[in-house]
């Protein structure tokens, strides 16, 4: 493999019509995904993310083989998963062991699903590991309208979420539905998790949901820095992600996910440097 | 109409009795004392009232509604425990929640809702900590940012489960004489779940006293009496009083302020 395989910008111009729709669907993700992010990590939901994203992979990759739409495959496995964790995974340790349970079970439906299909090769891996070109107007219909529904469900649900996430007990008594809540949001971590398993891929979603919001949570406590924050590193992974894999043969997600994580990186960074400060002081 | 009117009520649990045809009128501004042994019950009787706990017979009706209908006029108090760490709010959040944390939307901060914040948190000696977040907090600290946060919607009823746990006896006074201000001022209800009687005992005007699976109701002095102490154990119990403050003997020996839970 030569190097410039890896970045090779000649073209460019031609090339970026062609994934003006991924950039969209990029950015829409990446709003979700960081603010999503955000209640992920309040709520310690790290792990189960990575159970509901497989499980969107198998009904994906059900779905491609069976030749119906591979979105509202993603769909129903990411909220089949989500279901089940939200209505038995009420306490951390079940959660845990629900997720690892349903996690390589759901990898090998659909691992099954990709072996038996006949179609092209790069499909198959996309699922797993992403792709820029692969969207569509459709999809990206549909991407935009589980955007939408994540966004205006989560604006809603916010004050009280939060409020049911710091303290259940002083929330449920004040009158929050914290159960109803709690079920609620995962659902709607379901819905995210299908809509960026279409671009970065089953195994990369974390990239996505969880680190740049656990940067933001490194640099700032505030309710109205963390969420901004988290979606300008999600955007900037995502977008910058895509341009880059643009210039190369490599697919999307080695970029975001760098990306992703050197922003982490530097979280941690300042976040030492100013802790040191302090001390010093 | 009372406030807050608890009808027979039971509640059990596993055949294990915690409370038995327990009837109760609260009215305005009235403070009650909810004692007892670990396990009796106290805290249960509390999410009866607010709603998560469903009664085993019996009701209650708060505001004369179902509980849970009329929470948004609860003031909520709970047990010390230790907070999560990790959870990226500052005080100040936290006590605004008590204000409209229930409410659906984004979390905006107007100048009169930062206003409200401070005084809460002035009122429990806890304006300097606004800005810390939650993690860096002592126990006592974070106590007194939940009585904050419990008040500062000026509620009905204020339900205070063992609130003065983690407190240093001058924040223990403190926040008592807060807690009956607050309820003068206002004529809100005040069920306070204790250990120990001492530290509200001027302002209290009766007593739930639970212990094995039965009740009485009274003021102090009807209640903290030798006699009908024993008769509500079924053991010998002295109650001692001296200069104004109530001792329990042989009901209390073995117990600790931890987590009131049964396993």
């Amino acid at each position: 493999m030569d190097f410039s395989d890896v970045i090779n910008f000649s073209d460019y111009d031609k090339l970026l019509p062609l994934v003006t729709n991924s950039l969209i669907a990029g950015a829409l993700l990446a709003l979700i995904g960081g603010l999503v992010g955000v209640f992920v990590m309040n709520r310690e939901l790290s792990f189960a993310v990575h159970g509901i994203s497989e499980l969107s992979f198998a009904g994906a990759a059900v779905f491609l083989l069976v030749g119906l739409d591979v979105v509202l495959g993603s769909v129903i496995g990411s909220l089949t998963a989500a279901g089940i964790i939200a209505f038995l995974g009420d306490r951390a340790r079940d959660r845990n062991s629900i997720v690892a349970v349903l996690m390589p079970f759901g990898l090998g439906i659909g691992i099954l699903a990709l072996a038996l299909y006949p179609g092209r090769a790069a499909n198959k891996f996309g699922l797993l590991t992403g792709q820029i070109v692969a969207v569509d107007d459709p999809k990206l219909g549909a991407m935009a309208l589980i955007s939408g529904i994540v966004l205006v469900s989560l604006v809603l649900m916010w004050r009280p979420l939060t409020f049911a996430s710091l303290d259940a007990e002083v929330a449920e008594a004040r009158g929050v539905k914290t159960t109803f809540l709690g079920i609620a949001f995962v659902m709607l971590l379901g819905l995210a998790v299908a809509a960026a398993v279409q671009i970065v891929g089953a195994l990369l979603v974390l990239a996505l949901l969880v680190t740049p919001a656990a940067a933001a949570l490194r640099l700032s406590s505030s309710q109205l820095w963390v969420p901004v924050m988290s979606v300008l590193f999600a955007m900037v992974a995502m977008v910058g992600g895509t341009l880059l894999a643009l210039g190369g043969t490599l697919p999307i997600s080695p970029y975001v996910t760098t990306i992703s994580f050197t922003i982490y990186l530097i979280a941690r960074l300042i976040a030492w440097a100013r802790a040191k400060r302090e001390v010093v002081r | 109409m009372s406030l807050l009117s608890i009808e027979s009520a039971s509640l059990e649990f596993d055949s294990k009795r915690l409370w038995h045809d327990l009837s109760l009128e609260v009215q305005e501004g009235e403070f009650i004392a909810l004692i007892g042994p670990n396990g009796s019950g106290k805290s249960m009787l509390l999410k009866s009232i607010v709603g998560s706990q469903k009664l085993s017979g019996g009701k209650i009706s708060f505001l004369g509604a179902q509980p849970g209908t009329k929470n948004s006029e609860l003031g909520y108090i709970p047990q010390h425990r230790a907070t999560d760490a990790g959870l990226p709010l500052r005080v100040s959040d936290c006590v605004g929640f008590g204000l409209d944390g229930h409410l659906p939307g984004l979390p905006l901060n107007s100048s009169a809702r930062k206003q409200r914040i401070a005084d809460a948190l002035e009122q429990v000696d806890a304006l300097s900590l606004a800005g810390e977040t939650l993690g860096s907090l002592s126990g006592g600290e974070m106590q007194r940012v939940r009585v904050a946060q419990a008040i500062i919607s000026r509620p009905k009823l204020l339900l205070a489960d063992e609130p003065l746990s983690a407190l240093d006896l001058n924040h223990q006074m403190k926040i008592s004489e807060l807690i009956d201000e607050q309820r003068r001022e206002l004529g809100s209800a005040v069920i306070f779940v204790t250990h120990d009687l001492n530290p509200i005992i001027d302002f209290v005007d009766r007593v739930v006293y639970i212990a094995q699976g039965r009740h009485t109701i009274g003021t102090p002095d009807e209640v903290m009496r030798s006699d009908v102490l024993s008769e509500l154990y079924g053991a010998d119990i002295d109650v001692v009083r001296n200069q104004g403050r109530v001792v329990v003997l042989g009901a209390h020996d073995h117990e600790h302020h931890e987590d009131e839970r049964w396993h």
